[in-house]
């Protein structure tokens, strides 16, 4: 495997990006183009990425040609380019719908250079092969959600980010102890290395054990899976639209990435005990959040407790870890990412045009918004997981996956939540669009809705052709899933023996 | 040598957990300066704390304490120092826009109907 700069090339645009927006942050008009321009850039590096990752296999990059477990490597294997290609995906459509929506006042104050840096985050998080490099890349992100919540400073912003803030300081306090812990036993902080000197252990100790139920803690945290998921709800609620979409749609996935990738790197050994964990764990997160997704008659926060179920759903794949369910969690993973960043741009739109978001007080939207409707509709059943939309193909492989297994009782609530997920988002359809027409919605924020309607169709498009086209993204995701069942792969490729 | 480092570090945390638990917003923040201690120190006692001279070139040749934790704690450090920096900016923002102190009084029920 040759040095390839590529690998890095997702992470030093957006950073680049950043870095001169933060110079020119009173003229709005550059700074709206400059944010497109690179974030449409980095869509197309991250997919000659993911080619050449499908074409010569995994490509790493030791910083500074320090050999591997010396210095800090950069790992793009399947997953992690896939998952880089779907956030730069995302960001782009945000950044384009933030341009409509978000307001001068924060465009004037550093909006899109925190949206590179949060963007740099979650690239690098996805990115790097080297678990304190992982750590400093989930403060970059996290400092910058930090900033993207609060900024504007309203009075719901400052409640929440406080509580947000105060459970992410805990958890990476959490996440330096684990990898403290982590280092005392194999000495050494290389994703690759640390998973070779475990394997090298003759008998392995029980602290082993301890360190990935902490490490599960500290990314179940950044997740919000059952029972870390109280401070999502209030949190995800308090900012406006597109950062709410970011926040929803990428950095709950990190952590979800995190557990895949350290569970089957590093804690393969004790499954029995962790991974039943997890599994228990997953299907007490599909509840609790189609509890709330049902619970509630608020359309965002419908939408968010959907972030909690579709968690619930990918951890249920990884936990039963057969080629099967992991294959069905990588698929659903990313469909997750796109639909939920597509569902919430809906979602802002209807809240733009009824300036409420409460389903009680608005219906028949369908007469003036025929557009919106409908690609609300598909955006829906892909959601649920209707075939031959995007979700059907990593629920079945999840729950295929499960009953291959024989964890037949987790196999079946997710199949009977995904009723309640479609009754969910299927509410908001009957409730909001349909319905006679005797209310008049004026443009009272003035908003150009075609505009603000594209890049939620640019995500919808994606996610349909997705799960129509998933015979062509089936060899993509199998390269992933080969990656994440047989860890010697990533470790030749990263250590080069 | 590291029993009484564990201990301390349990001391802090345990000293952390009790701020963190408490109705004021600054002691809160006093909770979380103080688990950041405690992780630190953690990282340096789970390096080992071995005799040796400071991990600076020496021409003789003896041996150093490991280098690599005293790095990790340098980055913690200051990525904690930042994110204090801004939660006590929060925190004095959230007192002029709020104006408590208390976080029983910063309860939400946006949207829950």
């Amino acid at each position: 495997m040759e040095m390839n700069n590529l690998v890095v090339l997702p992470i030093f645009v957006p950073l680049l990006t950043a870095v001169i927006l933060m110079f020119i942050s009173k003229k709005i008009n550059i700074q709206r183009w400059i944010s497109v321009g690179a974030s449409l850039v980095t869509v197309m590096i991250a997919g000659l990425l993911v080619h050449h990752v499908s074409t010569d296999g995994i490509q790493t990059l030791d910083i500074g040609s320090w050999p591997a477990p010396f210095g800090i490597t950069l790992v793009s294997d399947m997953l992690s380019s896939l998952l880089v290609l779907t956030t730069s995906i995302i960001g782009f459509a945000v950044i384009l719908y933030s341009i409509y929506s978000i307001g001068e006042g924060r465009e004037k104050h550093f909006y899109y250079p925190i949206v590179q840096f949060l963007i740099v985050g979650v690239n690098g998080a996805f990115t790097t092969g080297d678990i304190f490099n992982l750590f400093v890349f989930f403060e970059v992100m996290l400092m910058a959600s930090y900033v993207l919540l609060v900024l504007g400073g309203t009075k719901i912003q400052l409640r929440e980010t406080i509580k947000y803030l105060t459970v992410n300081v805990i958890s990476s306090s959490l996440f330096v102890i684990a990898v403290a812990y982590l280092y005392s036993i194999v000495g050494t902080l290389n994703m690759a290395h640390i998973s070779q000197r475990i394997g090298l252990l003759e008998e392995i100790p029980g602290i082993l054990t301890v360190i990935a139920i902490l490490f599960l803690i500290v990314f179940g945290l950044k997740g919000a899976i059952f029972p870390l998921y109280f401070w999502l709800p209030g949190s995800y609620y308090a900012p406006p639209v597109p950062v709410m979409t970011l926040l929803g749609a990428l950095l709950t996935k990190v952590g979800i990435y995190s557990i895949a990738r350290t569970y089957s790197l590093f804690f393969y050994h004790d499954q029995s005990y962790t991974h039943d964990l997890l599994l228990v764990l997953a299907v007490v997160t599909v509840l609790i959040g189609v509890v709330g997704s049902i619970a509630y008659w608020d359309i965002k926060k419908i939408i968010i407790y959907n972030i909690i179920t579709a968690i619930g759903v990918i951890l249920y794949g990884i936990s039963v870890a057969t080629t099967t369910s992991m294959t069905g969690s990588v698929y659903y993973l990313i469909h997750d990412m796109i639909i939920k960043a597509a569902l919430f741009l809906l979602i802002g739109i209807i809240v733009n045009i009824t300036g409420t978001s409460n389903l009680k007080k608005f219906h028949g939207l369908i007469n003036d918004y025929p557009v919106l409707a409908w690609v609300y509709f598909i955006a829906a059943i892909s959601l649920a997981g209707i075939p031959p939309f995007s979700g059907f193909v990593g629920k079945w492989l999840v729950i295929q996956g499960g009953m291959e297994r024989g964890e037949l009782i987790g196999s079946v609530i997710i199949l009977l939540t995904s009723l309640l997920v479609l009754y969910s988002v299927m509410k908001i359809f009957i409730y909001g669009f349909w319905g006679g027409k005797d209310q008049d919605y004026p443009d009272q924020h003035s908003i150009s809705y075609n505009k603000l309607l594209i890049p939620a169709i640019l995500l919808t498009v994606i996610a349909v052709l997705y799960g129509f086209g998933s015979e062509f993204v089936y060899s993509y995701v199998a390269q992933a899933v080969d990656t994440l069942m047989n860890p010697e792969i990533y470790i030749e490729a990263v250590l080069k023996e | 040598m590291e029993l009484l480092m564990a201990i301390l570090i349990g001391f802090l945390f345990a000293s952390a957990t009790y701020l963190l638990l408490s109705k004021s917003i600054l002691r809160m923040i006093i909770g979380t300066g103080l688990l950041s201690h405690g992780a630190h120190l953690l990282i340096l006692t789970m390096g080992g704390l071995k005799k040796g001279a400071v991990p600076i070139v020496n021409g003789d040749g003896t041996p150093v304490t490991d280098p690599l934790p005293q790095a990790l704690i340098l980055t913690a450090i200051v990525i904690s120092f930042g994110v204090t920096a801004l939660f006590l900016v929060l925190a004095y923002r959230g007192y002029q826009e709020l104006g408590t102190d208390n976080m029983d009084e910063l309860r939400g029920t946006d949207g829950n109907e």
